[in-house]
């Protein structure tokens, strides 16, 4: 943002106020005429979604804190205390439950939006950076989240996620022993992620107002990718972009309270009905869906390398999967910013979604036969669409011809 | 961007949502390979759904006479059984039935009083080890939230729709199906001592076959006193024990997506007003 501020305070009040603590003027400016792509489309709301389903998770989880019991031995049943006896007990814990869900699904099309128009290319590389440290608090709080009405599948995921940072050389013992606090997952370990639950979505908060000063910055990306050349290819932020971002969490709220009043179970796993048994191993231990892709890509690393064994391997392409988000800004060499706009890039990308879709749906399934084959496929898809193919499609491509402006690809596209 | 195109990818990632949600789901009971589970038409199934009081007091019966012998449900207070939405005993009847128990309370004189509609069910055995030593040696499972940690897997693409049904009834399907399933074993299984053998389970359980044509005895002729319609008034009773506010959930989901719905068409006009003078 630069150029005159449009914020000039009259009332003698206000302008004291304004040169002590000028919030007004930062909320006009802001809030209020931050200069938005007119082009924007509704892939973009997703940002806003993100934010309010945070302030959800936030308000429900403290309702919750408040009745909630984390011991070992009372955990479950007060689960089910909120649920049967506290007034609206049922709704505000379904919220929070299924609001996981709905998080992760609003973030992962945020993320896979920005994947398509080249958001992480400079200037907002840092803006991406943060983006991808809110996605693994999100993955650590809900981790640990999913722990706390301690049923079976929350022991067990507790034991076996914990696990797997045992498979580090060295320090991986000490680190386990940290995270469960003992030996095997028990009380311990249920306290402190009660602890770290609650704490670290304040720490995704205010890695969240990073995020949103990053973007004002240099501004939205939009779907030319093409930067804003002049006033007439934006349009203040209010009303016009409140208007379509509220507009757009109303209908996204149709679905989450679909799941919420009709079907508060089905995103859940039966065995988490079962208390905690440190005894009783389930059948299939799996994780909640969102963790499918990454958990297909751990399970598929079933094979020695050199001195690395299966499971430090495993672990390493795991963690690998997500660090190398960081790098995709470096990665992805093309100028062009849109995949609209890159011919090459846009059956690559679409692939890697398939293949992403087909990870998720390999996590839910037994790592055996077919079902390994193609997690092992899948995995080094993902691996190459970040290691090779971005970088090579942006060296041989040619992009079709960009539109000179915002507002000349609007008026373009209206004589379509 | 052209609008076909986003409405094209909206409908591809509103399939992701609905496949990795229930890939989640669907292994829920991969354990179960015997026979294909008959699913029932229960009417607290689907938005409108609710408990039929009548058929949770026979459930009510055949639990108290048959099933709370070996099983607790410890979550379930005498006074929900007068609650609305559930068997809608009248709260005289519920005083009186908990009064026939017994809790025992080491704070008094006596050691033990009687149970009062503010109670939880009591438990038929104090301890893990009294259960398993009169089960020889399985331990009978409490029945509170049972019904919800029991689903019944289905096929795809059957299981996909269930996102669109708000199907969640698995749990109740598979009580009843477990029920009904007992029967002799095939003749190259060896049943073991002390086991059942059951179709549905494709396997054998330490729970012998708890329910016999007459064991329970139903007020008037209405209603046939068979090992299904046992199973299928204990299936849905245990699906109220896990689910007491189904039904007024299931209201007040019906009001609020009615409400979104409303709110969303508003602010769709709203917005479109306040885009109108922009060309985008």
């Amino acid at each position: 943002m630069s150029g005159q501020s449009s914020y000039n305070p009259t009332n003698p009040v206000e302008k004291w106020f304004d040169e002590r603590l000028p919030i007004l003027r930062f909320s006009k400016e802001h809030l209020m005429d931050f200069p938005t792509p007119k082009n924007i489309n509704y892939w973009w709301t997703f940002g806003a979604i993100l934010m309010f389903v945070l302030v959800i998770q936030i308000v429900t989880g403290v309702v919750l804190a408040m009745h909630y019991v984390a011991d070992a031995s009372m955990a479950f049943d007060s689960v089910e205390h909120i649920r049967r006896n506290v007034n609206y007990g049922r709704i505000i814990q379904a919220v929070h439950a299924n609001g996981a869900s709905m998080f992760f699904f609003a973030v992962y099309l945020h993320i896979f939006r920005g994947l398509y128009y080249g958001s992480y290319k400079a200037p907002r590389e840092i803006l991406w950076i943060l983006g991808v440290v809110i996605f693994v608090l999100m993955m650590a709080i809900s981790f640990m989240g999913y722990v706390l009405p301690w049923g079976q599948m929350s022991f067990w995921a507790a034991t076996v996620i914990t696990d797997i940072f045992g498979a580090i050389p060295i320090v991986g013992e000490p680190i386990l022993v940290l995270l469960r606090g003992g030996f095997a997952v028990d009380n311990a370990t249920l306290t402190r992620f009660f602890s770290l639950h609650y704490l670290l979505p304040f720490v995704l908060l205010a890695v969240v107002m990073l995020h949103i000063w990053a973007l004002h910055v240099p501004g939205n990306n939009n779907p030319t990718g093409v930067e804003v050349k002049s006033s007439r290819d934006t349009v203040p932020f209010h009303p016009y972009i409140t208007m379509k971002d509220l507009f757009a969490i109303v209908v996204f709220m149709i679905p989450f309270a679909w799941f919420v009043f009709f079907a508060p179970d089905i995103l859940g796993h039966p065995d988490n009905y079962i208390q905690a048994n440190s005894q009783i191993t389930p059948a299939h231990i799996v994780p909640e869906w969102y963790f499918l892709p990454f958990y297909a890509i751990l399970r598929a690393i079933d094979f020695d390398m050199l001195f690395i064994s299966s499971k430090l391997g495993g672990v390493i392409f795991f963690g690998g999967s997500i660090v190398i988000l960081f790098f995709v800004p470096w990665l992805d060499g093309s100028k062009v910013r849109s995949g609209t706009f890159r011919p090459l890039f846009k059956p690559f990308y679409w692939l890697f979604v398939l293949n992403f879709l087909m990870l998720t749906y390999l996590g839910a399934q037994g790592a055996e036969g077919i079902f390994l084959l193609l997690s092992k496929v899948g995995t080094a898809y993902y691996f190459a669409y970040f290691l090779l193919i971005l970088p090579i499609v942006s060296r041989i491509e040619t992009p079709n011809p960009l539109p000179a402006s915002i507002s000349e690809s609007v008026l373009g596209n209206k004589g379509e | 961007m052209n609008k076909s195109s986003i409405t094209l990818k909206g409908l591809v990632l509103g399939a992701v949502m609905a496949l990795s949600g229930g890939l989640s789901t669907a292994p829920a009971s991969a354990a179960v390979v015997g026979v294909e589970p008959e699913l029932q038409s229960w009417t607290f199934a689907g938005i409108f759904g609710k408990y039929d009081s009548n058929q949770l007091q026979r459930g009510f019966q055949v639990f108290q006479e048959v099933c709370a012998s070996c099983h607790g449900a410890r979550l379930m207070s005498f006074r929900n059984l007068s609650e609305e939405g559930g068997p809608l005993f009248s709260e005289d009847q519920v005083k009186a039935l908990a009064a026939e128990y017994i809790i025992m309370d080491p704070e008094l004189v006596e050691g033990e009083r009687a149970a009062t509609p503010a109670d939880g069910w009591p438990n038929p055995f104090e301890t893990e080890r009294d259960a398993r030593g009169s089960n020889s040696g399985a331990f009978p499972p409490d029945f509170s939230v049972l019904a919800k940690a029991r689903g019944v897997s289905q096929k795809f693409p059957f299981w996909a729709f269930n996102y669109f049904t708000g199907y969640q009834e698995g749990g109740p399907d598979y009580i009843y199906n477990l029920l009904v399933n007992y029967v002799d074993a095939p003749h190259d299984v060896e049943v073991p001592e002390g086991q059942s053998w059951n179709a549905y389970l494709g396997g054998t359980l330490a729970m012998g076959p708890p329910l016999f044509e007459g064991i329970v005895d139903y007020e008037g002729d209405v209603f046939p006193e068979t090992v299904e319609q046992y199973s299928a008034d204990i299936a849905a009773f245990m699906m109220w024990m896990a689910e007491p506010h189904l039904a007024s959930r299931k209201e007040m989901g019906f009001r609020t997506i009615t409400f979104l719905l409303l709110l969303a068409g508003m602010m769709y006009l709203v917005k479109r007003k306040i885009w109108s003078n922009v060309e985008h």
